[in-house]
């Protein structure tokens, strides 16, 4: 048994941490937050050239075909440094969409592109608040002849989308639920800025008005529930990596600021607080770890383990992100320290593929089939 | 990444379930009493005889100088048997006070001591904690005065748990109360039916009684029992008590199948509870905690199949099993509603022992406070507090009683 990431794997996250360090310090982060930037683009073109955009693309689209344990690694270590660059809806979003839905011609068309970063993709899910069923979706597709579509519809928040030159569009058609790519650059489609409270990580709103769109494959719910399963363990490293990065701000501060004539991390009050930080964390990390493992072996648990993931490190990343500025105290409000940074990327991770509850019964259904599944096999032996 | 047995791994997990199955035998309830003391050494015993009863242990001590992962594999193979809480039972015995021997024991102690263990034939308690020193063990009071060629005791202990079905125990004592306090202590074996040693059964808020107080009137030990050098018990305390903690730690309950279940059986509305919206919310809760204990465990697990030893981040282990388990068994209960308080509710009698067994988890083996301190201080590198009894001699350090 070897649960944990392999040498190779914890030598490109040494590199990745030391590029990240360098090239993506909090002033890089503060760049995009107070300014109308979409992202750092410098960043992003260095990124693509080390190729971290493509590492599951196959080689034969212009990535690295490498596996998604070394994604995780990278999301980690892009979480923990908040990195303000669309990777996570080029990569997590829209590159994966196509290689699970696309056909060859659209795969050839966009995978290279984005693989290097030349295009860059999102994910159009929401239209306003709340958690409606895909079923009830409030956007159209519609056919308009020769494979084409018009998409008709409003969405928002979308992330990165701005940054976007494309978006994948979960739409109703004639024929029921499915996932649209919509190039951005063109009439029917407007946007504007929808202000949020993590402007590191700008989102848009979205009009589309007879879009000229095109049908990922065959995609229908299942494709958006696969999606969002993949995507919610990539980001859960997003988060895993930003929680962390809480956890040893407020552990360093605890160390080097004395009250009372000693460091405050001598008072139990705040020991046992980071204690506690640190254990729901390493909770956390264990149920990311597996699924980092389920979703790199497309195991049938993915569905399960992308929740328990999800669910957890969300409340650990928020555990850790409002610990981390109690036990700053009044430095810890302040604009100046970067611990609210971390406070605004969580909130946006936790709720950027749907909030806690969403994601309580996504897991309850996954339990419920495994259990039918398992009732339906002994009925088969029996 | 990979879950995995090493071909090695999986050819030693199958000789042992096969070995299982061939042996386990029924040995009726869980509850700690002396008829399962009985069970417990035979269990021991049976064991012992097929070269599986303390596997990690030398052979010239009767073990098969197993690795800690043919260990650990051993114990899970055991679990899935059913004949988990037999060896849990033998814990202290086997995890604790042989341990202790093994590694500072005389080689007189060992030959006398650990083929015995190792046949079930002694069962051990452990006399540490006392009134006025709990977490605190190093404020222990009990007396040991040289007399001749050997040491007469006088104290009392407290929470000492199976000490009505043990043979022998572990004890330390103060041996120098002018000394500072850490290096004023001895550390010896005790004979249980010595002459002067008591022992009360303690009524828990269960009802039931688990732990006892013994009490030392005046009980003679052999020098031969002494363990380490005079004085320097605290050392052999230490190597006790880290073996404590990998014992309980690995003893994670897994019991989500019964919440899942519950759920299922118990109306709510027009229908069960689990098609309720927030009772599938809780569950989830639940589950994803439940898991993070399975999964935190398979991580330990992997270092020791890497060769590794676990250190002190195991003690978020068991800081995540005992808080949360007690809200998670509170809120299966009220999932109950009026039913909740009557045993002859779904499993009723189960989910009320471990109501009240979750409250000696929290305690037992270094509390949720201890286990901060320790993650504070050894994983995360935080000062510890100032100490007002490290450099005063033991007898002049305030205490309330």
């Amino acid at each position: 048994m070897k649960f944990e990431f392999s040498e190779d794997q914890e030598l490109l996250r040494d590199q990745a941490r030391k590029f990240l360090q360098d090239k993506c310090a909090g002033a890089v982060v503060r760049g995009v937050l107070e300014s109308d930037q979409t992202h750092d683009d410098g960043l992003w073109r260095e990124i693509a050239e080390m190729g971290w955009t493509g590492v599951v693309i196959p080689e034969e689209h212009g990535g690295l075909g490498l596996g998604y344990l070394e994604l995780c690694v990278i999301a980690e270590e892009l979480g923990r440094a908040l990195a303000p660059v669309p990777f996570s809806s080029s990569i997590y979003f829209a590159a994966e969409a196509l290689m699970q839905d696309g056909s060859s011609a659209q795969k050839a068309a966009w995978l290279p592109k984005l693989a290097s970063g030349e295009v860059v993709g999102a994910l159009a899910l929401a239209e306003g608040p709340g958690a409606t069923p895909f079923s009830k979706t409030k956007t159209k597709a519609q056919s308009s002849g020769n494979g084409q579509f018009r998409i008709s519809g409003v969405k928002g928040p979308v992330l990165d989308g701005m940054a976007a030159d494309i978006a994948i569009v979960p739409a109703l058609g004639e024929d029921g639920f499915g996932l649209y790519l919509v190039a951005l650059d063109q009439n029917g489609v407007e946007r504007a800025v929808e202000p949020s409270l993590d402007e590191s990580r700008p989102q848009a709103r979205i009009a589309f008005d007879n879009a000229v769109a095109e049908k990922i494959g065959d995609s229908g719910e299942a494709s958006l529930r696969y999606l969002l399963n993949k995507a919610a363990v990539l980001f859960a490293f997003e988060q895993l990596g930003g929680a962390d990065a809480c956890l040893q701000m407020g552990v360093a501060y605890a160390k080097e600021r004395f009250a009372f004539g000693r460091p405050i991390g001598s008072f139990q009050a705040i020991k046992h607080r980071l204690a506690d930080m640190y254990a729901e964390l390493e909770l956390a990390r264990s149920n990311c770890f597996y699924a980092a493992w389920a979703l790199s072996t497309d195991d049938v648990s993915l569905a399960e383990a992308a929740a328990v993931a999800r669910i957890s490190i969300s409340a650990a990343y928020f555990t850790c992100a409002k610990e981390n500025i109690q036990v700053h105290g009044g430095i810890g409000f302040t604009w100046d320290l970067d611990a609210h940074l971390y406070y605004r990327r969580e909130k946006l991770l936790s709720s950027v593929i749907g909030g806690q509850r969403r994601w309580r019964e996504y897991l309850v259904q996954a339990l419920e089939n495994k259990e039918m599944t398992a009732a339906d096999e002994n009925a088969r032996v029996a | 990444m990979n879950f995995d047995d090493t071909p090695e791994e999986e050819k030693f997990r199958a000789s042992a379930r096969a070995w299982l199955a061939e042996n386990k035998f029924d040995y009726g309830s869980v509850v700690q009493d002396g008829k399962l003391f009985a069970a417990v050494r035979k269990w021991q015993k049976i064991k012992q005889e097929a070269g599986w009863g303390c596997l990690h242990w030398p052979k010239k001590y009767g073990g098969q100088d197993a690795s800690p992962i043919q260990n650990l594999i051993f114990g899970q193979e055991e679990d899935a048997a059913g004949m988990a809480p037999l060896s849990v039972s033998n814990a202290i015995t086997i995890g604790m006070a042989a341990a202790t021997v093994m590694h500072c024991g005389t080689d007189a102690q060992k030959e006398r001591h650990l083929p015995k263990i190792a046949r079930g034939e002694e069962i051990w308690c452990q006399l540490f904690s006392e009134p006025v020193a709990g977490s605190d063990l190093a404020g222990i009071k009990t007396r040991a005065e040289k007399d001749g060629d050997g040491w007469v005791v006088n104290g009392q202990k407290v929470w000492t748990s199976f000490a009505q079905y043990s043979d022998w125990a572990i004890l330390v004592t103060r041996s120098d109360s002018t000394a500072l306090k850490h290096k004023g202590l001895t550390y010896f074996l005790l004979d249980m039916k010595s002459p002067g040693v008591e022992v009360r059964p303690i009524k828990q808020a269960s009802g039931g009684s688990d732990f006892n107080e013994v009490f030392l009137d005046n009980v003679r030990i052999p020098d031969a029992n002494r363990v380490g050098e005079v004085g320097d018990g605290w050392r052999v305390a230490l190597t006790t008590l880290m073996n404590e903690r990998a014992a309980i730690s690995s003893a994670f309950p897994t019991n989500f199948e019964d919440a899942w279940a519950l759920s299922k059986q118990t109306p709510l509305g027009d229908g069960a509870a689990i098609e309720d919206s927030a009772v599938r919310s809780m569950l989830a809760d639940w589950y994803v905690w439940y898991q993070g204990l399975k999964n935190f465990s398979l991580r330990l697990q992997s270092d020791l199949s890497q060769g590794k030893t676990p250190g002190p981040e195991a003690s978020a282990g068991k800081l995540l099993m005992g808080a949360r388990r007690q809200s998670y068994i509170s809120e299966a209960l009220d999932l109950m509603d009026v039913g909740g308080p009557a045993l002859s509710s779904a499993n009723g009698a189960g989910w009320h022992f471990a109501f009240f067994r979750v409250i000696g988890n929290r305690i037992e083996g270094g509390s949720d406070e201890v286990l901060r301190n320790i993650i504070g201080e050894r994983v995360l590198g935080l000062p510890t507090e100032p100490r007002v009894d490290k450099n005063t001699p033991f007898n002049e350090i305030p205490t309330s009683l």
